[in-house]
């Protein structure tokens, strides 16, 4: 009698042949995905056969011979994935003889193949959650998914971190309706919390492969000391060369796309035995990728310089060492990155930090403390988003009546949605139906109208326009930038907001060289190239990536504990030891701030390590206030670490400017009319299908039709403050952009100020005064700027105003 | 708010910063593409729900700078209905308008055919010796359909454009967007005369804009 607790006698005797054949042996925790019952989620590092693992029960049950329709569905966050995978699952299915269909399904799909997808599902379909948001919008989703029997959703840690995931685990809620009895495999890099990534699938067996030996890890020993400030690690460059000529495959992570390109340059510069490197990012082209991708594979590269576009689970040729430019700002990233070189699942993976500046040498040190402690940093995740949501809501509108109850009880067992209240349901509910508005103004064309109990689409032809505005990647509007007018060479895009922020003249940076904004015309923004002038602009784009709480932490409480400095390397050492005599340390628990003069200019420091993003609003807060304080402030610059602002009256007593009252009161009223609001709103209301996106060449033709979402914004703040779509944007901005949440945990957790008036300039302040990014004051408004602006050039023309027939 | 006093075709006029035109020698207000209705036509045809207070933010506007001028006609340049089905539902409001004063509804492309509005209803109208239309047509002439905006110290703003044949008014309606002025068909119509930015106070710019003249080096290269 077979021993059916034995994981391996569940595997059948072809496969167990064809494994042999390979010269594998299953990993034991491959065989635990198979012998385990109900939904499982797979941790595992890179090199663990994660997906082999998650297919096993299917391939399993095809060597048997698997009925009509669909059996199993696998949804990955990245189209690359699909045909990945579809190429590998064809190699055991042909060896084997198996009788099994495998197609996929992503935008890049024909429609031809498309609706026959949809009459005749394969055996195995690997998809996109968009994908998927749009086939669970059919009628015939009831027949596309009845048989299905297993879903393997891969790299769930990424898509838990987005609301790309908030969607997956909705339609995953829908097709175990659908499909009871439906198996779930999750399969995941490392995390920190397991448990709560299970949960946010709905709760399932959580089956932890062994991590192999601990990685060998250490910062880059380098040959000069890093600068005082910047990102850009450039110093290294040489340390960086020799270290990729003594090893066999390297991958340099770098954290933006314009700091890759820079670094690229610089390595470029000191390749003097013309390795052969590359460049991966996701502003290239998809075809300079692929080329890239293809080249690693055959093993003709000896390095690709890469940022987060390379972080997700393409598996491409031996990688032995890993370089990290600049700090990782958060530890699991930098596990994950660490994760992909070796693949060889038991050998240690060999990794080199290069620290770009002073502050990141501590922040380094940190994050290495953290992995040999084995600790991970990550940000609990908050509930499921209202806009994702109603966006669910409406599409599954769009396949059939809408029964509120069981509607309401299955979308609770979605994870991120498990502890969604009836009250919030029915708000979604409402606005999908009647626009949720108090003024009620739209009973005769609600889009759904209730009939019998259920909730049906007034007009079945608006399905269309739904089914377009799928998904929940919303970008910012790109325009495109020329060299001079009328079709010059393009160089690139940059953010429609940044454009508008530009005053003819001003100088920025795009594809490494600088040039000068002469016009916006047509939609393209028409420049001149100024090789000669420094950028007098940064580009600020939005979300950067700001360093965890945890991390932060780590980093502070080194800082305060000079016995634990033997860690750093001298330069630092020295750089805190001065700190500590000319002003103070800050450590946990505190508030440090220092005011000191120079130049005709008082400076605040105020080392608060809360991030980038929430440093940056504690700067635009505590500016507004010094404005009503009578301080004039000028301008400030915000790190992950601190915040510099300078003014022309020194800050005396930084208590009542701090103060949590005072900060959020500033909150309400600045954040309402902060362009970071209203660009969450935009998010948020196309998500929740309230402004169609804009689809390619839609915007030229209607011009005058189309008009700013700012409108929409103005109007709800006006009449309806308390709609729901200015409830969630409310709370994306203080999550994200905004990340006032950090402002107040950090008000919270260090409640004692400490503030110092040191002779000169501090050695901690010096590196904030060399930062770039400076963001001025503009006290008096945008409306002043256009007075001062057409008085001016009315004076240059030498025009009167009033006569003009 | 500050206006912009403005001589057109031998008439003066004055700009608002709210987008209107007050014409004191007549005591008429006119105003350009209200859009009425915007967002109920929307919903009509299954779009989107719009915040549906376009209609009563519009027309409290309208009725502000009414008081605020003390005009006694008011002429609208067409396209003052989304189409020609928004009037009926918005009857009370308008018979309100009607009630204070002498209202004008110029035929747009939006509502070509609107029906039984209070006030006269045409498809362009001449006052001393100037055309009031939708679009703008013979010279000299007053006229809407385009929402001309102009960029200026960064950002978009919706502006009146006038040279010597026609003045085009900013759109007046909440839900509207805008053509830049850089486009052909505008700067067809004013080759060369001014725009008067609209927003917080209504200001002058010559249009075509000239080139930004930066911190000139010709005056100190001048050797002596």
């Amino acid at each position: 009698m077979p021993d059916t607790h034995h994981p391996a006698a569940q595997l059948p005797d072809r496969l167990t042949g064809w494994f042999a054949a390979q010269g594998w042996a299953p990993h034991s925790h491959q065989l635990a995905m198979m012998a385990t019952p109900g939904d499982r989620l797979l941790i595992a590092p890179t090199g663990g056969g994660k997906t082999l693992a998650g297919f096993l029960p299917t391939l399993a049950a095809a060597c048997g011979g698997l009925g009509p329709g669909l059996h199993t569905l696998y949804a990955s966050p990245l189209k690359a994935l699909t045909h990945d995978i579809g190429r590998n699952l064809a190699r055991p299915v042909a060896d084997l003889g198996l009788e099994v269909r495998i197609e996929d399904r992503t935008g890049d799909t024909g429609a031809t193949t498309r609706a026959r997808q949809r009459v005749d599902p394969p055996h195995i379909l690997l998809t996109t959650p968009e994908s998927l948001a749009l086939m669970l919008s059919y009628s015939e989703a009831p027949r596309i998914f009845g048989q299905l029997r297993h879903v393997v959703i891969d790299e769930i840690h990424a898509l838990a971190e987005s609301q790309r995931g908030e969607q997956l685990m909705l339609g995953l809620a829908r097709l175990r309706r659908l499909a009871p009895g439906l198996q779930v495999a999750g399969l995941s890099a490392t995390v920190e919390d397991p448990a709560a990534l299970a949960g946010f699938m709905g709760g399932a067996q959580i089956i932890r492969a062994d991590p192999g030996p601990a990685p060998d890890i250490a910062m880059l020993p380098t040959t000069l000391t890093p600068p005082w400030s910047g990102a850009g690690g450039a110093y290294a460059a040489r340390d960086v060369i020799d270290a990729i000529a003594a090893a066999r495959l390297t991958l340099v992570f770098i954290n933006t796309r314009a700091q890759a390109e820079l670094f690229f340059q610089a390595l470029w510069a000191v390749n003097d035995a013309n390795l052969p490197i590359a460049l991966h990012h996701g502003s290239l082209s998809r075809d300079a990728r692929r080329k890239v991708e293809g080249a690693m594979a055959a093993g003709d590269l000896r390095a690709v310089v890469a940022t987060g576009s390379l972080d997700l689970g393409l598996d491409w040729g031996d990688v032995d060492l890993v370089i990290q430019i600049g700090a990782p700002k958060n530890v699991k990233r930098l596990v994950q990155r660490i994760g992909r070189a070796n693949h060889r699942y038991d050998a240690p993976s060999r990794a080199r930090i290069v620290p770009a500046n002073r502050f990141e040498v501590i922040e380094c040190v940190a994050a290495l403390q953290a992995v040999a402690a084995g600790e991970l940093d990550g940000d609990a995740r908050g509930a499921g988003g209202l806009d994702v949501l109603c966006q669910h809501l409406l599409l599954l509108a769009c396949a059939g009546p809408l029964d509120p109850v069981p509607l309401f009880h299955e979308i609770r067992t979605a994870g991120p949605y498990a502890n969604l209240s009836r009250a919030a349901f029915d708000d979604c509910l409402d606005f999908v139906a009647t626009g949720g508005y108090a003024l009620r103004a739209y009973d005769r064309w609600q889009r759904l109208v209730q009939r019998g109990g259920l909730w049906h689409l007034r007009d079945p032809r608006a399905a269309k326009a739904i089914r377009m505005n799928i998904g929940t990647i919303v970008a910012p509007e790109l325009l495109s930038v020329r060299r001079g007018p009328r079709g010059g060479a393009p160089l690139g895009q940059i953010e429609e907001s940044f454009a508008a922020s530009l005053m003819p003249g001003d100088t920025f940076l795009i594809g490494g060289q600088t040039v000068r904004y002469d016009r916006l015309r047509d939609m393209v923004v028409e420049v001149t190239p100024q090789p000669a002038r420094q950028p007098k602009i940064a580009v600020f784009n939005g979300l950067k990536m700001a360093t965890s709480t945890e991390l932060s932490a780590r980093l502070l409480a080194l800082i305060g504990a000079p016995d634990d400095w033997g860690a750093l390397p001298d330069h630092t050492r020295e750089w805190l030891v001065l700190q500590s005599e000319i002003s103070v340390l800050p450590c946990p628990g505190t508030m440090t701030c220092e005011s000191f003069a120079r130049a005709g200019r008082w400076y605040f420091a105020i080392y608060s390590f809360a991030g980038r993003n929430a440093n940056q609003t504690l700067g635009l807060l505590l500016t507004h206030r010094m404005e009503g304080a009578g301080l004039d402030p000028l301008g400030f610059v915000a790190t992950d670490y601190a915040l510099l602002i300078w003014s022309l009256e020194p800050v005396r007593d930084p208590a009542p400017l701090l103060n949590p009252e005072g900060l959020r009161e500033g909150l309400g009223d600045w954040l309402a009319e902060n362009a970071v609001m209203k660009r969450s709103f935009r998010a948020v209301a196309t998500v929740a299908g309230l402004l169609q996106r804009n689809l390619p060449g839609a915007r030229k033709s209607g011009k005058q039709a189309t008009f700013s979402s700012d409108i929409l914004y103005d109007t709800l703040r006006k009449y309806d403050p308390d709609h729901l779509l200015l409830r969630v944007t409310r709370d994306a901005a203080m999550r994200g952009l905004a990340d006032f949440g950090r402002v107040e945990e950090m008000l919270r957790t260090r409640p004692e100020i400490v503030h110092v008036l040191p002779p000169h300039v501090t050695p901690f302040a010096a590196p904030l005064m060399l930062e770039a990014g400076r963001v001025p004051i503009r006290a008096s408004g945008a409306a002043r700027l256009i007075e001062q602006e057409a008085e001016a050039m009315m004076r240059e023309a030498g025009l009167q105003m009033g006569n003009a027939g | 708010m500050t206006d912009c006093p403005l001589t057109f075709a031998n008439q003066h006029f004055v700009a608002r910063a709210s987008g209107a035109l007050f014409w004191p020698a007549q005591d008429a207000l006119i105003v350009a593409d209200l859009h009425l209705g915007k967002s109920e036509r929307m919903a009509r045809r299954g779009g989107a729900l719009l915040p549906p207070y376009d209609v009563i933010e519009t027309l409290a506007r309208l009725e502000g700078e009414l008081s605020a001028t003390g005009a006694r006609r008011l002429i609208a340049l067409g396209d003052s209905f989304d189409d020609d089905l928004a009037a009926p539902a918005l009857m009370p409001a308008l018979l309100r308008l009607a009630a204070r004063c002498d209202v004008t509804w110029i035929a747009g492309n939006h509502d070509p055919q609107a029906q039984g509005l209070p006030g006269r209803t045409l498809p362009e109208r001449q006052i001393a010796g100037i055309a009031f239309r939708h679009i703008a047509q013979d010279n000299p002439d007053i006229s809407g359909h385009y929402h001309p905006k102009l960029m200026f110290a960064g950002q978009r703003v919706a502006v009146f454009l006038a040279g010597a044949q026609h003045l085009i008014l900013p759109a007046f309606g909440t839900y509207t967007g805008g053509l830049d002025c850089s486009d052909p068909v505008l700067t067809a119509l004013v080759p060369q005369g001014c725009a008067i930015l609209t927003g917080r106070a209504a200001r002058m710019v010559p249009f075509p804009l000239p080139p930004r003249r930066r911190a000139r080096p010709a005056r100190r290269a001048l050797p002596i």
